[in-house]
């Protein structure tokens, strides 16, 4: 089945469900992602100074020894856990991802299993940790040297993202994961089945709904879901022109774009019932 | 006119969208609070409303061309796929299988490279003994200033033999000990995720790491404390430099599957050897975090050299029997 959905085919994978069903996913976009992981170094780096003041302070009574021993075994655990723990849980995403709507999913029908979190999160020290620790590497000038050609080396598993077609970070690469959009889905209202457009008394003939194809009715979709006064006009005086339509004394453009739709959509689904999908206004089949 | 205007495909939408809002209820749920929270008839629901889910999408694909329904389809017929066929063990299950089966079976599988990696260690620490005992100079190539803290060949043997009975005063060990943790289990993460460039930087890290170890012996050998320097090395050792080794034969496993993937791709290979890999290094953390309290507490507390050796042995050979020791084969999986 050719696709034909207007939206970024760029990004869109397939994923054949065991039922046979080809969901499409779509891969979380770099913006994203660098965005859902600057928030959760916050919330990291947050957290850890408050537990650091919590535990000092709350350890004075103990002895400085035994607050210092526990904020370096909560430090470590929370840096290296923080990730695992979150993308073990049911929505697979850390409060970064969740609130930049993205999650990790397994590449293959497999599973995400607790195995794959753990190896994507363990290769974190050399994509981000490596590269930072040649940056501090302070020294006279051969350190120096040997600092940059580290970090240009290291540098390589930090870009990784940006170098493959499916965005895998290393630990992507090693776990078999990968990151997908996870938009909370929402049922937008059906536009041919408005008040409007079923009271209305636009009659379109047979050759004025033969003008346009499936592309052209999915961006008119789009434009009369974004309802922007200008474009709505433009696009209302493009059709009438096309097909031949006398503008009315009292029609509103929106009203008029979305009878048309109405009645293009019905035309269109008819053919698709025998089998002929009409991609675009060229598409003479 | 009015067959025009009302769709097939809007009342196919008008007769489905109950159960699809359904199931939209029921992954928040689920998503919020846990399979736990839901109801009997919830549960029965679930499996019925995601199949009908995914045919209206294959329905809606092929007779509809409202890209919202689509859309919407889509995106709830993959929450729910990723809810129902997500990992769905529980925590307490998922643990006791790790140490029952997985742990140990990804380290009986490794066995190869976790060979190779001792193997290097070992040649590398030979290799270094050999040449600090001929000319001790080698010493400072070897070992950094900061790690060495006073135990040089030009110490004298009375320091030598302070230096492995009294490092840190018993007050600091807990601090100590977590330092260590941190400190080993960051190590061993590089040995495993440096492994992914072509097992290269692994194989350094294993080597750099026998040449430390080959030069401490090499210098209290000189100084008649080999024995002692034995004990005082294994009791912590046993665990943590066998630790570094599995974290090493991680990381050469996964070097040896991107270098040679045979006849899967590149990446499918990566992520086959990265299954088995991560297992063990997480299993590699644990064993750090034994080797940081042993290092800590037990070298620090314990210093009768047989006691050393006994402690020492003792964990090898558990560690040994525990990875390597024949065990039933279970049905499943």
């Amino acid at each position: 089945m050719s696709e034909v959905l207007s939206y970024s085919d760029v990004n869109r994978r397939s994923l054949i469900t065991p039922e046979g069903i080809n969901l499409q996913v779509q891969l979380a976009d770099i913006g994203a992602r660098i965005a859902a992981y600057a928030l959760d170094q916050l919330i990291i780096n947050v957290g850890l100074i408050a537990a650091f003041f919590i535990i000092i302070f709350g350890g004075i009574a103990a002895g400085p020894e035994i607050a210092i021993t526990i904020f370096i075994l909560v430090n470590f655990f929370v840096r290296n856990f923080y990730y695992m723990f979150f993308e073990m849980g049911p929505k697979a995403a850390t409060p970064g991802k969740r609130i930049n709507k993205i999650r990790v999913a397994s590449r293959t029908q497999a599973r995400l299993t607790a195995n794959a979190v753990f190896a994507r999160n363990a290769l974190r020290e050399i994509e981000i940790n490596l590269p930072l620790s040649f940056i501090f590497m302070s020294g006279d000038s051969i350190d120096g040297w040997i600092a940059l050609l580290g970090m240009l080396w290291s540098g390589i598993f930090l870009f990784f993202p940006l170098f493959n077609k499916d965005r895998l970070r290393a630990g992507d690469l090693i776990a078999g994961t990968w990151v997908v959009r996870a938009p909370k889905p929402i049922l937008a209202a059906d536009l041919a089945a408005e008040k409007t457009v079923l009271e209305s008394n636009y009659i379109f003939t047979s050759d004025q709904v033969e003008a346009y194809g499936v592309h052209e009715l999915h961006v008119l979709e789009n434009v009369i879901r974004a309802n922007e006064y200008q474009t709505v006009k433009d696009v209302a005086d493009r059709i009438r022109n096309k097909v031949n339509w006398e503008k009315g004394m009292s029609e509103v453009d929106l009203e008029f774009l979305k009878a048309y739709y109405a009645a293009l959509r019905g035309r269109l689904e008819t053919r698709l019932l025998f089998g002929v999908r009409r991609k675009d206004k060229f598409d003479k089949g | 006119m009015s067959d025009q205007i009302t769709l097939k495909s809007h009342r196919f939408r008008a007769e489905r969208e109950d159960s699809w809002k359904e199931l939209e209820t029921i992954l928040k749920a689920i998503e919020g609070r846990g399979m736990k929270s839901l109801t009997d008839a919830q549960i029965v629901a679930l499996p019925r409303l995601y199949r009908s889910t995914l045919s209206s999408l294959s329905v809606a694909r092929a007779t509809s061309l409202d890209q919202a329904v689509i859309m919407y389809l889509e995106s709830l017929s993959a929450r729910a796929y990723y809810v129902l066929y997500g990992s769905q063990i529980g925590l307490g299950k998922r643990i006791s299988t790790f140490f029952l089966r997985d742990w140990p079976l990804a380290a009986k599988e490794l066995w190869r490279e976790t060979a190779v990696s001792a193997g290097l260690t070992l040649l590398a620490a030979i290799l270094a003994y050999i040449l600090v005992t001929n000319n001790p100079d080698w010493f400072y190539t070897f070992v950094p200033e900061s790690l060495a803290s006073g135990r040089t060949p030009v110490a004298s043997a009375e320091t030598l033999r302070e230096t492995l009975y009294h490092d840190g005063d018993s007050s600091g060990l807990g601090l100590f000990a977590s330092y260590l943790f941190s400190h080993n289990s960051k190590v061993a993460m590089f040995c495993f995720a440096l492994g992914f460039a072509f097992c290269i930087p692994t194989a350094i890290l294993l080597l750099y790491n026998g040449f430390m170890l080959g030069s401490f012996i090499a210098v209290f050998a000189e100084k008649n404390l080999g024995f002692e320097v034995g004990g005082w090395l294994i009791i912590h050792g046993a665990t943590e430099i066998f630790a570094i080794i599995l974290a090493g034969a991680a990381g050469l496993h996964i070097g040896k599957a991107v270098a040679f993937p045979g006849e899967l791709s590149r990446t499918e290979s990566a992520s086959r050897a990265g299954g088995t890999a991560s297992l063990l290094m997480a299993g590699v953390v644990i064993m750090l975090f034994f080797a940081g309290l042993l290092e800590g507490f037990g070298r620090q507390l314990i210093t009768n050299d047989w006691l050393r050796y006994g402690i020492g042995l003792g964990t090898l050979s558990i560690w040994l029997l525990y990875f390597y020791a024949p065990r039933p084969i279970e049905g499943d999986n």
